[in-house]
């Protein structure tokens, strides 16, 4: 026994290297974080003083203005939040169902095309038209520029994904299930709904997960095909309020704000503000994503 | 007439099968497929003529012109050096910093820390570029941002960040590996974590000290990973992180010169300065030199290690 624990203090890093390598990831992960906290600090600065002082990690007088503000003519955020949130619920449901099914047919072996399906699927991660043409049959075949659809469908399929879910089903589900489900005189769908889906729920979380993140982030797909303010999502409201803080007021039903308080709203801390409103529920979320981030990514290192 | 009735015989026996994959097999068509028959107007002098297909088919066909215009600019030597260097950069520093990130990680002693710097790190990830475009603006504005005011208290003068393309290859790097590094190492990480303990014990009683264990085992049984890992990266090599060059530079047009990639390019072309024909030369040219390059280090990682490659 007293071997074993010389050895493994053996084994141990010595004090100093322990320091250092304390040192060296507590300091990166502080930098990965700093920004998020800067920038909140600033949300919570008073105009004034941040026009005299820049942003600053102790401002000299807080405010909550930049929120009040915010509250007062908010209309348009309240919006994009609703946008992003539809999409992301939508996209995620839709993006599930099409994966899961297309998926699990091609890991099925008695399927007859299962080769080709899988090709077919496959051949996109190899080479794509690029974005001209995309855009092109997006707005010019299917017209869906201006529409919620443009913010929903370009993302809801991924040949990725596909391949990390029949991996999945290949390699957790047994044949005998889908065999007792057609004894028992279920068809196919049935059997999929019923017996397979609650088997693969981890698997099918991880990509829900992937999803979410993706639709919630997403800002390209309202750069190239969205114009219409009422269709606007958060990411890409925090673009346009980049160059104009007009943007939020345009569109604002309270009418007897108006220029005057665009005038007199902090222009600079309410920036902020929606950036920390904008980014707050994924940034609590987080933690709990995580955990399921690092499953899926050990799912996604296993092949077939 | 009996292949026929085969053929009609199989979908039927398959009936419930196909409808499964039909949902994704239309998105394929629209979102995949007919992009790639479009990149036929790369070799057309595109004209909008009522809708998709006949836009296309009533557009006249010029054959190379749009290449041939588009290397004869100097855009297409910038984006395409922009984009292979940049790429390059990022590969190889995040590869070793990821490897070495896991491995301080990995050795911690205390692994509740550790867990709480691997949470810290992972954070970026979980951002959109629009995010991290406002974090670096805090940071490079000119009037406010934190770092001028640290200059400033130091007595240098203010910089103009925005305008300056000689700092932005570095300011691109340092942002690339803040956002990817954490993700990246627990990846890493999680590969350390799946080594097989009874090869360090063994290793202990030989008498090896930590850092020939590192040397001798945690490295060389990284090095698959490593490889397809990297290989992975060179096939994409062709394409940039539109949102890095585009959001986080605040699309400054005094930078294009070290920021404009062949992904911004293509945009531009499309949005901005309405350049259709070679902006989607452009973009064919990217998916071509992408589909060779993919093809090509799968077909290395076949050669080392078949369980490795993509296919």
């Amino acid at each position: 026994m007293a071997s074993l624990t010389k050895n493994q203090d053996f084994h141990r890093l010595s004090p100093v290297w322990n320091i250092l390598f304390n040192l060296i990831a507590g300091i990166f992960a502080l930098a990965c974080v700093f920004p998020f906290l800067f920038v909140m600090i600033i949300s919570f600065t008073d105009e004034k003083a941040l026009a005299r002082d820049g942003y600053s990690v102790f401002p000299k007088k807080w405010s909550v203005d930049a929120y009040s503000y915010l509250f007062k003519a908010g209309d348009q955020l309240l919006r994009s939040y609703g946008i992003t949130i539809l999409v992301t619920v939508v996209g995620t449901i839709i993006s599930l169902i099409m994966i899961s099914l297309f998926a699990y047919a091609i890991s099925r072996k008695g399927f007859k095309y299962r080769k080709f399906f899988s090709f077919f699927a496959f051949f996109t991660m190899l080479f794509n038209g690029g974005l001209v043409p995309s855009y092109i049959v997006t707005t010019r075949l299917l017209g869906l520029e201006n529409s919620l659809w443009a913010l929903i469908l370009p993302l809801a399929v991924n040949a990725f994904y596909i391949m990390i879910m029949r991996t999945f089903f290949s390699t957790m589900i047994p044949d005998a299930i889908v065999e007792s489900g057609k004894i028992d005189g279920a068809g196919e769908f049935g059997i999929f709904f019923r017996l397979i889906v609650p088997l693969a729920l981890p698997g099918l979380a991880t990509i829900a997960l992937f999803s979410t993140l993706g639709y919630w982030n997403d800002w390209f797909n309202a750069l190239l095909y969205i114009d219409d303010p009422n269709l606007v999502p958060l990411q890409s409201m925090l673009m346009r309020i980049e160059n104009s803080m007009q943007f939020i007021l345009a569109n604002s039903n309270n009418t007897s704000l108006g220029v005057g308080v665009l005038q007199s709203m902090p222009q600079d801390t309410s920036r902020m503000a929606m950036v920390v409103l904008a980014t707050g529920p994924i940034v609590l979320a987080y933690p709990f994503f995580q955990r399921y981030f690092v499953q899926g990514l050990t799912v996604g290192a296993v092949k077939e | 007439m009996k292949a026929i009735g085969r053929f009609f015989r199989d979908m039927n026996r398959n009936k419930a099968l196909l409808l499964m994959v039909l949902p994704a097999t239309i998105w394929f068509i629209f979102f995949s497929y007919l992009p790639m028959l479009g990149t036929v107007i790369s070799f057309k002098e595109y004209r909008v003529h009522g809708g998709f297909l006949s836009s296309i088919i009533h557009s006249r066909w010029v054959g190379f012109d749009n290449f041939k215009f588009l290397f004869s600019t100097k855009d297409a030597f910038i984006i395409t050096r922009n984009t292979l260097l940049y790429n390059i950069v990022f590969i190889f520093i995040g590869l070793v910093l990821a490897v070495a990130m896991a491995i301080v990680l990995s050795e911690i002693a205390n692994k509740r820390l550790a867990k709480w710097y691997q949470t810290g790190m992972f954070m970026p990830y979980f951002l959109s570029w629009v995010i991290v475009g406002y974090f670096v603006y805090s940071f490079l504005s000119f009037d406010r941002g934190m770092v001028n005011k640290i200059a400033a208290s130091f007595g240098m003068d203010a910089t103009q960040w925005y305008s300056e393309p000689k700092y932005w290859p570095f300011i691109l790097v340092i942002v690339f590996l803040w956002k990817s590094l954490g993700y990246n190492s627990v990846v890493y990480l999680a590969a350390i974590l799946g080594i097989d303990k009874s090869l360090y014990e063994a290793a202990m009683i030989d008498g090896a000290n930590k850092w020939q264990q590192i040397r001798n085992i945690t490295l060389p049984m990284l090095y698959p990973l490593m490889t397809i890992l990297t290989l992975l990266a060179i096939g994409r090599i062709f394409y940039a992180d539109f949102g890095l060059f585009y959001q986080v530079t605040r699309d400054s047009g005094t930078l294009y010169g070290v920021t404009n990639v062949i992904d911004t390019y293509v945009y531009r072309g499309l949005k901005t300065t309405g350049e259709i024909g070679m902006s989607t030369a452009a973009g064919l040219y990217q998916s071509f030199v992408g589909f060779v390059l993919v093809i090509t280090s799968n077909y290395i990682v076949r050669r080392f290690n078949k369980d490795n490659a993509l296919f």
